[in-house]
């Protein structure tokens, strides 16, 4: 750095700042250095910079990665129909899904109707078995439970997060098929066992945003409804779920949407045929199921596998869906 | 402002470091194809059925040839077939030929057979039955058949556990058992362990198996007669099998060359694949060709 030296020759200046110590009276002074200092960056700026940089740099790639998913997901999915010509009507009413054979007008056969039925089916069943369970739960952990059970219920809760879904589907295969089988009938592969092994699954993601809504109701309501003379459960009831609906519908909608895109436990109990399900104990197909099934055997490009885009396709609109709808059940809550 | 530049340089760093590496690859390529110190990089993807026989050779491929690294991975045949004839990676595992894929010019490809896996149709222990037809099983596999006891078993309804339309074990089927009739449409897993655990604990269950997945927990049928046997594979008495393939594409450098040579080599085909259920190609009395056509080894 070069640095040029100035002689403060003036009194004022010496006097004002330093005129308790004579001695720096017409003392060198580096003028540069302050001037440099104040025009230029600082640390802190530059830490400022840096740190918007950076994080300017994450969303810009989150961005980029959602937006090309999505869009490859697109063009991948609409081949089906642009480029193999297959009619939207159909796939999405047709009954018949055989990807590698035509019929007689030389369309291929890609009704994707009984996958939809079966992951519409699966996560409705499994959303209704649960969200009672959830809001039982949740209720006892925030109103009843001392906070020792509290804890114990809140680390049960995060353990059952914490299980790997392949886990869930072995334990499905061994147990909750045949449980079905001796209990119900049929060969035990269904919609029902579907059911039975996603509920398990989304019954900790439901209970766990129950709590937080139901914790999140002012403390006040309690209190007045309490002053008025209402009994716990009136106040449960009347007070604490109403004021929490909105936040325990969209944890039901969260709950549906983890339903909805779970593949690999529902694939080893649901039985994977891609007919109509004519009962909750027949063998049915999720999108999810075939698509896991079906992408490592099919060849890029080729119908099958740009029909199985499809399917992923439908399924980020689902949870674009869900999506929306927690925005829409959030945005009434608040008035 | 700086940040940006400095993690721009890394990156473009980086990248000519990897094109560098591609460069190195390439070049050793068109040198000499001594079998001893190759050097590069071989990624295999695809059949999930080869996927473990080619793991460990190329393990042990990889301590006597320090320089050459491989990548294997599964992902199945389709995969297999489609990333190497997109160059995107060296060599493409399949259970069936190229010809029988769609979307694959196989003309661009060129073969590697490096094991045959036989097939065994797998019944539940209690459904009575150790012998089937082959019409027999074509019927029950196309749903003519719905009850044990029309095949001399027990009165109990079949339950049918197809494999993953277009996975290798299915064409392998289809090919060899349902003469060009199309199968009922049933239950579909893909992988041979959840089938073999599904046959064993669903009462009526019937599907089929590589025979390395053929356990005691459940019965494997013979057809007219004929055991599911690796000596009747090879004579094809017993006619469910397939070859492994590893296609790559065009001419293989030198380090592919070399890993597929040591596949084919006695040291991987006598013990590696005897122990992982496979059966040596070497062993094989008659061949295959794409159309199922089978001859005699000269």
């Amino acid at each position: 750095m070069i640095v040029k030296q100035w002689v403060i020759n003036g009194g004022e200046l010496s006097e004002n700042s330093f005129g308790s110590l004579p001695n720096f009276g017409g003392e060198v002074i580096l003028m540069d250095p302050i001037k440099d200092k104040i025009q230029s960056t600082s640390r802190e700026t530059r830490q400022d910079i840096i740190g918007k940089v950076l994080s300017y740099s994450c969303i810009s790639l989150i961005v980029i990665v959602v937006l090309s998913i999505f869009a490859f997901v697109a063009t991948k999915g609409l081949a089906t129909f642009v480029v193999n010509k297959a009619s939207l009507g159909d796939f999405l009413f047709g009954t018949n899904w055989n990807p590698s054979a035509t019929d007689k007008a030389g369309n291929p056969l890609l009704g994707a109707l009984p996958m939809i039925t079966g992951s519409f089916g699966v996560t409705i069943i499994a959303v209704i078995f649960a969200a009672p369970f959830a809001i039982g739960t949740a209720l006892y952990m925030t109103e009843v439970a001392s906070k020792h059970g509290e804890k114990l219920l809140q680390s049960v809760i995060e353990l059952l997060v914490g299980i790997p879904s392949v886990v869930y589907g072995f334990i499905g295969l061994s147990v909750v098929v045949p449980f079905v089988r001796t209990h119900f009938g049929g060969s035990g592969y269904g919609i029902l066992s579907g059911a039975f092994v996603l509920f398990v699954m989304v019954l900790p993601t439901v209970t766990s945003m129950t709590v937080d809504s139901l914790r999140a109701v002012p403390r006040y309501y309690k209190e007045a409804s309490l002053a008025l003379g209402a009994t716990k459960w009136q106040t449960i009831y009347k007070v604490l779920l109403r004021s929490a609906t909105s936040g325990i519908l969209t944890a039901i909608i969260f709950g549906m949407a983890r339903a909805f895109g779970e593949a690999l436990a529902v694939q080893m109990v649901i039985g994977n045929a891609t007919i109509m399900p004519k009962s909750l104990l027949a063998p049915a197909s999720t999108l999810t199921s075939v698509l896991t099934m079906g992408i490592g055997n099919t060849v890029m490009g080729t119908v099958g596998n740009n029909a199985l885009w499809s399917l992923a396709l439908m399924l980020l609109l689902m949870s674009l869906v869900f999506n929306i709808i927690v925005r829409f059940i959030g945005r009434k809550g608040r008035m | 402002m700086k940040k940006l530049t400095k993690i721009a340089t890394v990156i473009i760093a980086a990248s000519a470091i990897l094109v560098g590496c591609g460069k190195s690859n390439s070049s050793s390529s068109s040198s000499s194809a001594s079998s001893k110190a190759v050097s590069g990089k071989i990624t295999i993807v695809g059949s999930t059925a080869l996927q473990p026989l080619v793991e460990k050779a190329a393990e042990n491929f990889q301590t006597d040839n320090s320089k050459v690294s491989i990548t294997v991975q599964g992902g199945g045949s389709g995969t297999g077939l489609s990333q190497v004839q997109s160059g995107a990676v060296t060599i493409g595992n399949s259970d069936i030929f190229a010809q029988q894929s769609d979307g694959i010019t196989a003309s661009k490809l060129k073969d590697n057979q490096v094991a045959v896996v036989g097939m065994a149709p797998v019944v539940n222990k209690d459904v009575g039955v150790t012998n089937l037809t082959m019409k027999q099983l074509r019927e029950i596999f196309t749903g003519k058949i719905t009850n044990w006891k029309d095949v001399g078993g027990k009165d109990q309804s079949i339950v049918l556990i197809n494999r993953a339309e277009g996975s290798g074990t299915r064409a392998t089927f289809e090919t060899n058992v349902m003469n060009g009739e199309t199968a009922a449409k049933s239950q579909e897993q893909d992988s041979n362990g959840t089938v073999q655990k599904m046959v064993a604990e669903t009462p009526g269950a019937i599907s089929y198996l590589a025979f390395s997945y053929v356990t005691s927990s459940v019965q494997a049928l013979s057809l007219d007669g004929v055991k599911p046997t690796d000596a009747n594979v090879t004579t094809n008495k017993w006619k469910i099998w397939s070859y492994e393939h590893m296609y790559t594409k065009g001419t293989p450098n030198a380090a592919t060359k070399a890993f597929l040579d040591y596949m084919k080599s006695d040291k991987v085909q006598k013990s590696l694949v005897k122990e992982l259920g496979y059966i040596s190609i070497s062993k094989m009395k008659v061949q295959k060709d794409a159309n199922n056509k089978v001859t005699d080894v000269k």
